[in-house]
Parts: structure tokens; C-alpha cells; sequence
């Protein structure tokens, strides 16, 4: 079966351009280099119809910025992302609406993803009215099933977003994406601003939700208590690498990658008595001058020559499961 | 041992065109040396507003309309200026949530911390600046000679934390309050925040307020957790007792909406409903209309009771530990 999204090669780069003085000085020999940040590099990833993806990494490590080129808000320097087998940049006219139309994406912050001029019924009736979904006549009827599969009521249609609270806030951007009839979902970081109780609460939705529309999600997070959860098949990133991928089972069972173990050891989690917190040491490199070989190498417990110069090769350690990590040649 | 803070019943209003908002109701707690509290709640259940009340950080609309603040034999809540600022930043340090806010971005960071040290205690530069770089050592800061020399934008968010901390240390305080000093933070970067706390906490003495919404966060790390909600404190007890065995049907369903103690694929136990605007709070017990517990008794408000030596709740139908099944409904 043809995976719903197939991500080859998938790399972005964003190149800032040198200034008029930086040219110049460039002229007279002075060592001026265009600064690029690799936020996402050389990402091979398969989604499968109807399987939840989560995709997990700390900020600035493109998982963010994946998930944008998934949705087609923004364009891969190099590789490419196909829908349903066909390459989405290849696409024209109504297929290439088709494909975006099919591919939604849910953000982070609904306050800054509504159009805070707008009524509800506006922002969740528009898209589906001007691609033909439904006709003007039956649009308001349209817009009240959509609410009230998402748990608002009705009623509240006629409202702006500054009435709602955050979670409700929150069904409205997930009602708007639901309306022109997607078939997958990006889900960036959709539920970490909401309080715990209401953070259940939308959880629970989009589980419902994708078995009623029969949904693809992408869902990505820091949250490693919600991927666990709501995911079948998880891929860790770090610094615009991926570095494991497998089930989430297994991944939950036994990390492969010293990032992935470290974690998942320093994930809190509600126990009784105090706890010591063991660290890796160090922060995230910069984008903007990535460590050589191994991203992880300089923080990495088990580092050796090798990972300094040498970048590992996500590879098959049992079936259904990748990890990049030179350990896992070593032990062969 | 005498307790260092002991708040009693404080109140904290703010009066708004819309009315009253009782963002602090009622609020009683008390502190020892050396002890770390986890004040836990969701976004607007007053466990910020609370933290800034014992030092008096309210502004207007808002006022502490009634309770004691008492540290070390003084209240707070009536102090004068003079003697407050006295106290302020010497013998109670306050970490906020952002340290953009509390860092001056204009100013090198040598400049902010000197400024911060002669505020309290009368040295020269050359003591003051040996001061810092000892604190930025100890909250594990690389170089601080070098970093001294920086200016905030310089520092990443785990960095600029840390020297949140390291003024906060400045003058070893008996108490620091910390208002979701990790919350904006990586998984990684906040364990070692984490680990840091712990060990000069153990180190130094210091007594801590850890207010945060991450019940797993303040589990690892505080003594004592009181769980805030619509402005009281609804349950309190120790740390381990508060987590294995909640009282209060609301810290109940609060754990067990997180999703990593729910089985992966089902759906996550919810608590129905969203928490009340403190403008308009429900009568009686402020969490009835979404408690599966409530009933017409829930209609006035329930006292704080001690159920057991040292864990107390505010309700009538509490989770006692010996019967821990469901009441019939």
C-alpha cells in the first residue's frame, strides 16, 4: 500500500543573504560567509493510512519546520514530499488544490491562528464554501455539524475567537482544519498550551475524531507523555536529523539512541519521593554551526573518534525500527 | 521547630469594571527551614497571584483585602516599605517564569548583578564581582569570568535561567519563591535546572516555593505539594502522600488526566467541564459542577479539614484511604 505521505530527502534550508557592506567587504577580501541554518536535513519518513506519527525533539531541532513543508505552508530546499504517491511540487491546478485541501495542519497557539476579526461561523464555514464542499444554502447547517462534532455548541457560532477560552479556542482551529474534509492531519504542538485537565480533554478528541473521519495524524510535540499516548509510531529528531524511529511500544520498551534514552530517563513523571535528576551535560549546538559527524556527539555519554567525524546512517536495527548511531556497528 | 513563613488566610482580590475577582481566597500554608513547597493549579487558580502576595508584588486593581504573612516574626502583609525592601531580594528572592523580564537586556549582565549585590549589603565593586562569579559557578554557569561580561541576548533560555538563579542566590536567602522557573524549557535543560535546585536547596538551606502546573515536576522535587484551585487551597499534604493518595477528587482527576498514567490507546480519564472565572465562582465548593462527587452538602463551602496528621482538604466527600471505592452515586 502507498503510504498517505512519503517524505524523501526532505532537507530545508534557510540561507541569509549578505547585505550590500557584507558583499563589499567580500570584495576586498575580507572572509564574509552567508550564514545558513540546516533545519531540517536529508529526512526520510513514511506515513501509513489511518497510523498516528509523533514526531518529538526539543526546540530547534525542525520538527516544527517538517511538519510546515508536510502541510505545504512552506517548500523543501531539496527532496520531496509526495501525497498519495505523487510529488506534491509536481502537482497542478485541481490536484494541486486536491493535495493541499487534503493535508491540514492544527498550530501551537489558536489565538494567534484566528483571525481575531472574524466570527466562528466565518472561520470555520469560508473554506469549505469557497472550494465547493458546500453550497451557500446549506453552509450554516454545515458549520453547526462541524462544531458539534469538535463539542461546541451551536449556538456559539456568531462568536469571535476572544470569547472562548483556550481549549475551546483550540476546537475552533480544529474544526476549521476538519471542514474542507482532510484526510491528514499536521498536529504541531496542538495541545502543549492547555492546562492538564482540558489538555485530556482535546486528547481525547482528536482520538475520536480519527476514528469518525478516518484521519492520518502527524502530531508533533516535546511532550513525551502525549506522543507515548496518543502515537503508534514515533520518530525522535535532533538537530534536523532524525535519529530513531520505531513503534511506540518498543521505543517506550528499550531506547536504541543515547538521545532518546536520556529522554526518556529525564522525563518527569508523577511518582512518589524525590527524585535525583541525572543530566546530560550541555545544550543544544546552534543550527548555525552543527558539530561535525555526530550531532549528538559533544552531550553523548558513549562518544568515540569515530562520531566526531563520521555522521551515522539511520539503518535498520530490527524490523520496523531505525536508529543512527555508531554504537550499533560496534556491537555487530 | 517554629515555622519560617506561615501564611494565614490570605485574600487577594482585584477589583475590576467587571467586578470582583477573587484571585486569592483564603489561603493558609506554613513553611520550615530548608523545605521545598510545590504549589500546584492550573492557569488562574491564584498560585502566581499567591507567590506575589507574600511579597506584596500586587499591583492595582488588585489588594491583599485580609490574612498574615508572617515570616521570621513579622507580617508581610503590614510591613512598610522601607522594612519590605529590606526583605525583598535579601531574605525572600523571587525567579519568575520569563528571565527576559527579570534580566535588563540593555545592561551586561555584570553591570545587572553588581547593582543587585550592593542593593542589600554595603562592599566594594571587586567584592561584589568575586560574589557573582561564585554564585554563577555554583549554578553551574561555564567561564563566568567571560559571562559576567555578556549581555543577556547572548545566553540561550537555559543560561538565562540559571542567572535568574544565581541572583537569586545572591544574598543566601531563607526563602525563594519560584514561579514556573521551568516551564518554558526543554526536557534536558530543565533537569539540569532541576538537578541544580535540588542540590543547592540540600547545600544552603534555602526554603522554597516551587509554584508550577506540572504535578510530575513537583513530585520529584518538593517535600510538601499544595494543590490550588479557583483560588484556595483545595488539598496539602506531603509530597508523597499527596501523590499516592490524593484526598480531593480535583488533585484525583487532575493526575489522572496526564496521559503517561493512562493506558496508551484508550481514552484519557477527563474531568468534565473548564475551571470557573474567579469573577463568578460557583456557590459553595468551587469545583461541584465538575466533581463527580458533588452533591447538595457541596453547596456551602467545605472547611479545610486534616484528615490525617498533616494532609488536609477542603471537601466533604474526600478520598479517605481506607475505602478508596467510588460512592454510590
Amino acid at each position: 500500500m502507498t503510504p498517505i505521505i512519503d517524505m524523501s530527502g526532505v532537507t530545508k534550508r534557510f540561507v541569509r543573504e549578505l547585505d550590500a557592506a557584507e558583499k563589499i567587504a567580500r570584495r576586498l577580501g575580507a572572509k564574509v560567509e552567508e550564514r545558513t541554518v540546516h533545519a531540517v536535513e536529508d529526512v526520510n519518513l513514511k506515513v501509513a493510512r489511518g497510523e498516528v506519527l509523533g514526531l518529538v525533539g526539543e526546540s530547534g531541532c525542525g520538527k516544527s519546520t517538517l511538519g510546515r513543508m508536510v502541510a505545504g505552508l512552506m517548500t523543501p530546499s531539496a527532496g520531496a514530499i509526495r501525497f498519495r504517491g505523487k510529488d506534491v511540487a509536481g502537482l497542478k491546478g485541481k490536484d494541486a488544490r486536491e493535495a493541499a485541501l487534503k493535508v491540514q495542519m492544527i498550530f501551537q497557539d489558536p489565538m494567534s491562528s484566528l483571525n481575531p476579526r472574524l466570527r466562528v461561523e466565518t472561520i470555520v464555514g469560508e473554506a469549505p464554501q469557497v472550494h465547493g464542499i458546500v453550497p451557500r444554502s446549506e453552509r450554516d447547517a454545515y458549520v453547526a455539524d462541524m462544531l458539534t462534532y469538535v463539542g461546541l455548541d451551536p449556538a456559539m457560532r456568531r462568536r469571535y475567537p476572544h470569547q472562548f477560552s483556550g481549549g475551546q479556542r483550540q476546537r475552533i482551529g480544529i474544526a476549521r482544519a476538519l471542514a474542507v474534509r482532510p484526510d491528514f492531519l499536521v498536529c504541531d504542538e496542538s495541545v502543549a498550551a492547555l492546562d492538564v485537565s482540558i489538555q485530556a480533554q482535546v486528547l481525547n478528541l482528536f482520538m475520536r475524531l480519527r476514528e469518525a473521519f478516518d484521519l492520518t495524524y502527524m502530531f508533533i510535540s516535546h511532550d513525551l507523555g502525549v506522543v507515548e499516548h496518543i502515537s503508534n509510531r514515533i520518530a525522535i529528531m535532533y538537530l534536523g536529523r532524525i535519529v530513531e524511529e520505531g513503534p511506540t511500544e518498543a521505543i517506550f520498551g528499550g531506547a536504541n539512541h543515547p538521545y532518546t534514552q536520556a529522554l526518556l530517563a529525564e522525563r518527569p513523571v508523577i511518582a512518589p519521593g524525590k527524585r535525583k535528576f541525572s543530566t546530560i551535560k550541555g545544550e543544544i549546538p546552534s543550527p548555525l554551526s552543527p558539530p561535525p559527524g555526530c550531532h549528538f556527539h559533544p552531550r553523548c555519554p558513549h562518544a568515540f573518534a569515530r562520531c566526531k567525524v563520521e555522521r551515522p546512517a539511520l539503518k535498520e536495527i530490527a524490523p520496523g525500527r531505525k536508529s543512527a548511531c555508531h554504537l550499533n556497528d560496534k556491537a555487530a | 521547630m517554629t515555622a519560617l513563613l506561615q501564611v494565614e488566610n490570605l485574600a487577594t482580590h482585584y477589583f475590576t469594571g467587571d467586578g470582583v475577582a477573587k484571585a486569592v481566597d483564603g489561603v493558609s500554608f506554613s513553611l520550615n527551614k530548608g523545605e521545598i513547597l510545590g504549589l500546584v493549579g492550573e492557569s488562574g487558580s491564584g498560585k502566581t497571584c499567591t507567590g506575589f502576595s507574600i511579597l506584596r508584588l500586587i499591583d492595582a486593581p488588585g489588594r491583599i483585602v485580609s490574612g498574615r504573612v508572617m515570616f521570621d516574626g513579622q507580617d508581610l502583609a503590614s510591613l512598610d516599605t522601607a522594612a519590605l525592601r529590606a526583605i525583598r531580594g535579601k531574605r525572600i528572592a523571587m525567579i519568575f517564569q520569563d528571565p527576559m523580564m527579570t534580566l535588563n537586556p540593555v545592561l551586561r549582565i555584570d553591570t545587572q548583578m553588581v547593582e543587585a549585590v550592593r542593593a542589600h549589603s554595603k562592599v566594594s565593586c571587586k567584592a561584589a564581582l568575586d560574589r557573582c562569579r561564585q554564585v554563577l559557578a555554583m549554578v553551574g554557569i561555564p567561564a563566568p569570568e567571560e559571562r559576567l561580561a555578556s549581555y543577556p541576548h547572548h545566553f540561550s533560555g537555559g543560561m538565562r535561567q540559571r542567572v535568574a538563579i544565581a541572583i537569586a542566590l545572591l544574598h543566601e536567602p531563607d526563602l525563594i519563591i519560584a514561579d514556573e522557573p521551568t516551564t518554558a524549557l526543554d526536557v534536558t535543560i530543565q533537569a539540569q535546572i532541576l538537578a541544580e535546585v535540588q542540590k543547592l536547596c540540600a547545600d544552603t538551606g534555602t526554603a522554597m516555593i516551587w509554584i508550577s502546573h506540572d504535578l510530575a515536576v513537583v513530585s520529584a522535587l518538593a517535600d510538601r505539594i499544595a494543590v490550588m484551585y479557583a483560588g484556595r487551597i483545595v488539598e496539602q499534604g506531603r509530597a508523597a502522600e499527596v501523590i499516592e493518595a490524593p484526598l480531593h477528587p480535583y488533585t484525583r482527576g487532575l493526575m489522572d488526566s496526564v496521559p503517561s498514567r493512562n493506558t496508551r490507546g484508550t481514552p484519557l480519564r477527563q474531568i468534565p467541564g473548564m475551571a470557573p472565572s474567579t469573577l463568578d465562582l460557583p456557590k459553595g465548593c468551587s469545583f461541584r459542577p465538575r466533581c463527580p462527587r458533588g452533591d447538595g452538602a457541596c453547596l456551602s463551602q467545605p472547611p479545610e479539614v486534616e484528615h490525617y496528621p498533616g494532609a488536609s482538604a477542603r471537601c466533604f466527600h474526600p478520598h479517605m484511604r481506607e475505602a478508596t471505592a467510588e460512592m454510590p452515586a
